[in-house]
């Protein structure tokens, strides 16, 4: 026995030491340092600016700033108001041109009260009305992405207003009806989350600026908030957000709203025209955690019945004007949206249960069977699906008629739309 | 999107066929197919084009040109607003994609124009499609667009199956400037050289020409051509 084990032993202590000569031999060999640029803590200015640009996103300061084919933020591009055209300022760094002389604090005091380097009043086509409740923090963040870009130089083209809006101290006076400077307050009886989609929607994301109507004067009312409104000079109908007969968003999933705004498409509706551009510009860049505390600010907003449901009288419709939508829905939208109106959610969007359908104005289901339309490209959604026009094989009878029939047929609740409604839009280009 | 729902909706079979050839029909969600039917109505199913006069075929023609002409109209580069608009939102690497779509197909010719024309504005378009005319320094069109007439690979179109009203706009549109090129941009100089009378006989001729039994572009820069484009690079 005793012998045994110290053979044992042996054998125990032999293999020992052959494990560790055969680790000293094949043992792995030191790696050669690899240090990645990826690998180090991001500077603290790396990080500002990387900041800057998410949060300038967020503003979709792009949108108006730079031009399709042009320099980043170089400006020059025309956006048509009511009033007459306004140019859009260079915000490049270029001291001449440009913001390059600026300061963080001139950059804050722009965005928080609207006055410009020099004292200017800035027209509100600058939604100054909704970055006053950027942070000063965030606004430095921005300032100091934007003094990284490329500077151009390129003179500001002066706008061409019409008498009296080419005089800025009429200004004064838009300002003391419509505007209130302050940043955000959060809201203490509030989660972080909601506060923090509030903070965007308010602010960086001037939600505002379409989804309130404006008034004759160019300003929009804060009782009025997010109670959706025709958008000036371009014709589309930005939905309430707070009726649940359009885009009120009280019965939506959380998972729904969040896709509309950064995938473009969802199960209830898809984006096209003015915010098929914010999405494309904006919104599809935000990360998931900010487009979930949008959605649940958005979907927390108190609904409003300040319109009730249309009488059943209005929703009648001539059987003759019935029968020509059927018809015209069986031969050219069936395909897509279904027998039933359920379309192929989200390629296709579904048309019955859909509020931009049944939303009192029919302004933009008429504007979709006349031009069309695709959803955004997004990182989510990069190959989206699209409508084609149908302005060059219905006439404004058939348009009208199968518009009503959408709006009217599977329970829907829209009311009738005339030839002379199509008529009106069909002269406009499509944009 | 997520994949599973991808997945989903791609089983999904539309019970759909095509009534006409410019009506909506796919077969199943997700394919480009179905992603397309944003360009059914004017341009046909398979971009054979349609029987309105103002709308080109698409089908066929070489690829970079296709991109060319998306990204120009998504940038506003080339001026068409309903185009300008359907476009608008569309990232690059998908426009490559339905261009790429869009050139491989071959679907056979629609019928031509049944056009009377006079004998001698049909014999000036001639001349100018197949010899050019020398002392205005107006180069033949089968110079580059091709023998057959069906372009070059990677950025002349074919020009068979195109009607004489599309032809006459884009060469007008060309003359005045309103459309362009990748510079140094061969196309304007032709047109520029143009009269309008030019326009429409050229027009007129190359509307009548019969497909060729291949309808696909030649290959790149197998001849040399007469001026330098910059579609060509």
């Amino acid at each position: 026995m005793r012998r045994a084990a110290g053979i044992g032993l042996v054998i125990v202590v032999a293999l020992g030491v052959a494990a560790a000569l055969a680790w000293y031999v094949f043992r792995p060999g030191y790696l050669p340092q690899t240090v990645t640029p990826a690998a180090k803590p991001a500077s603290a200015m790396t990080q500002l600016i990387d900041r800057g640009e998410y949060l300038a996103r967020a503003g979709d300061c792009t949108a108006c700033h730079t031009e399709p084919t042009g320099d980043l933020f170089a400006g020059g591009r025309a956006m048509p108001t009511p009033f007459g055209n306004i140019y859009v300022p260079n915000i490049t760094p270029d001291d001449e041109t440009g913001i390059g002389l600026w300061t963080a604090d001139d950059f804050y005091r722009m965005m928080h009260t609207g006055l410009s380097r020099d004292g200017s009043l800035l027209y509100p086509a600058m939604p100054f009305a909704s970055y006053t409740k950027v942070t000063r923090a965030d606004c430095d963040a921005i300032f100091a992405y934007l003094q990284s870009v490329p500077p151009v130089k390129r003179k500001n083209r002066p706008h061409e207003l019409r008498f009296p809006y080419n005089n800025r101290e009429l200004l004064v006076g838009w300002r003391a009806l419509y505007f209130r400077e302050g940043e955000y307050q959060p809201d203490a009886s509030q989660t972080p989350q909601w506060n923090r989609g509030a903070y965007l929607v308010q602010g960086l994301g001037h939600c505002a600026m379409c989804h309130t109507q404006v008034n004759a004067l160019g300003g929009s009312s804060e009782s009025k908030a997010f109670e959706g409104g025709m958008i000036p000079n371009q014709s589309w109908y930005a939905p309430s957000l707070t009726s649940n007969r359009e885009a009120g968003l009280g019965d939506w999933s959380l998972r729904e709203i969040g896709e509309v705004l950064q995938v473009g498409i969802s199960g209830r509706g898809t984006t096209y025209g003015p915010m098929a551009e914010v999405v494309y510009n904006s919104l599809q860049y935000m990360t998931d955690e900010d487009t979930e505390a949008m959605a649940v600010y958005l979907k927390a907003l108190p609904p409003r019945q300040s319109e009730p449901p249309p009488p059943s009288s209005a929703r009648l419709v001539q059987p003759a004007v019935m029968e020509t939508g059927r018809r015209v829905y069986e031969k050219q939208c069936g395909m897509c949206h279904g027998d039933e109106g359920k379309g192929h959610p989200p390629s296709f969007p579904p048309l019955a249960d859909n509020q931009s359908i049944t939303m009192s104005s029919p302004v933009n289901s008429i504007r979709m069977v006349l031009n069309g339309g695709y959803a955004p490209g997004t990182r989510k959604n990069p190959r989206p699906h699209g409508m084609p026009p149908f302005a060059h094989i219905l006439d404004d009878e058939q348009a009208a008629a199968v518009v009503t029939y959408i709006r009217v047929a599977w329970n829907n609740t829209g009311t009738p739309v005339t030839p002379a409604q199509v008529n009106e839009l069909r002269k406009l280009l499509p944009e | 999107m997520s994949r599973f729902l991808a997945g989903v909706l791609a089983a999904v079979p539309l019970l759909a066929w095509p009534q006409d050839e410019a009506t909506p029909s796919v077969a199943s969600v997700d394919t480009i197919e179905a992603r397309v039917q944003g360009c059914v109505t004017c341009h046909g199913q398979r971009g054979q084009g349609t029987d309105n006069d103002h709308f080109p075929r698409i089908a066929g023609k070489p690829a970079s040109y296709l991109y060319n002409q998306l990204v120009a109209f998504r940038d506003g580069v080339r001026l068409y607003p309903p185009m300008n608009y359907l476009v608008a939102y569309l990232p690059d690497a998908y426009l490559r994609e339905i261009a790429g779509y869009y050139a491989r197909q071959r679907p056979p010719f629609p019928a031509r124009e049944a056009r009377k024309a006079d004998a001698a504005v049909v014999e000036r378009g001639h001349k100018l499609a197949t010899v050019g005319d020398p002392a205005k320094q107006v180069p033949a069109c089968i110079a580059c667009h091709g023998v057959g007439l069906t372009g070059m690979e990677p950025g002349i179109p074919g020009l068979v199956g195109l009607r004489t009203t599309y032809i006459a706009a884009q060469l007008t549109r060309w003359r005045v400037g309103d459309r362009r090129a990748a510079e140094p941009d061969c196309m304007k100089r032709v047109a520029s050289r143009l009269s309008e009378s030019d326009v429409t006989a050229v027009a007129t001729w190359l509307s009548m020409q019969a497909p060729p039994a291949d309808a696909s572009p030649e290959p790149a820069n197998l001849v040399r051509m007469p001026l330098a484009c910059g579609s060509q690079r």
